[in-house]
């Protein structure tokens, strides 16, 4: 995992000044069936757009906290990187979008029995969300009902 | 994800890997990489002793 000490000295400042929030006491869910049973979605923090969907607005202060959907069978060629941050390297991304929206992966450990199945939505968000008031009242709860609606057992976060 | 700021957030079960920003998921176009980080990933879900940071290791 990256070090912070790897980061510009502005942006250094910035992190560990900033008050991060956390759940306490660390909230645990347990498997409620077999892995290879369960159905499986992807939430990336990416800024991920596919083709069609609007952009996130890189202007919103204190982030955009909206987030997109992608459908299981998406092209992901299609997909656009709009995140807004220079603070990452985007050049993986660009070249193989699996780097932050394993979809690909996630349909090879389906057909070879891992897990269950793939979830038919997947989720998008854009990370630098700084002001994260709006993303607990409101974005998150309707992502998590999204995929509570869904029938999602694993959801799998993967931040950029 | 950051180190630091993983340990103090303070997510139930995260996986701490090995390459720079922007590379969650290890090399572009490395599906074997790729589907290993997502198998580590998942072997954390049976794990209740939270928080858990694993740190994958190539």
């Amino acid at each position: 995992m990256p070090k912070i000490d790897e980061l510009p000295l502005w942006l250094r400042a910035v992190l560990l000044a900033y008050p991060w929030r956390r759940i306490e006491p660390v909230p645990v869910a347990r498997l409620r069936k077999p892995l290879a049973q369960s159905r499986a979605a992807l939430v990336t923090t990416a800024g991920l757009v596919p083709a069609g969907a609007r952009a996130f607005d890189p202007h919103v202060r204190g982030g955009d906290t909206s987030f997109r959907v992608i459908a299981a069978d998406a092209d992901l060629a299609q997909i656009a990187d709009h995140h807004r941050s220079n603070s990452f390297d985007h050049s993986g991304i660009a070249k193989d979008r699996n780097l932050a929206l394993p979809l690909d992966r996630l349909r090879e450990l389906s057909t070879e029995g891992i897990i269950g199945e793939l979830a038919p939505r997947h989720l998008s968000f854009m990370g630098s969300i700084t002001a994260p008031g709006r993303l607990i009242r409101d974005t998150a709860p309707q992502a998590a009902t999204l995929l509570e609606e869904d029938g999602v057992d694993v959801a799998l976060l993967v931040p950029v | 994800m950051l180190a630091e700021v993983t340990e103090k957030v303070q997510p139930p079960r995260a996986l701490s890997v090995p390459w720079p920003l922007g590379f969650p998921l290890g090399a572009p176009g490395d599906g074997a990489l790729q589907r290993q980080v997502l198998r580590v990933l998942l072997s954390l879900l049976s794990r209740t002793d939270v928080p858990v940071l694993e740190r994958f290791s190539v």
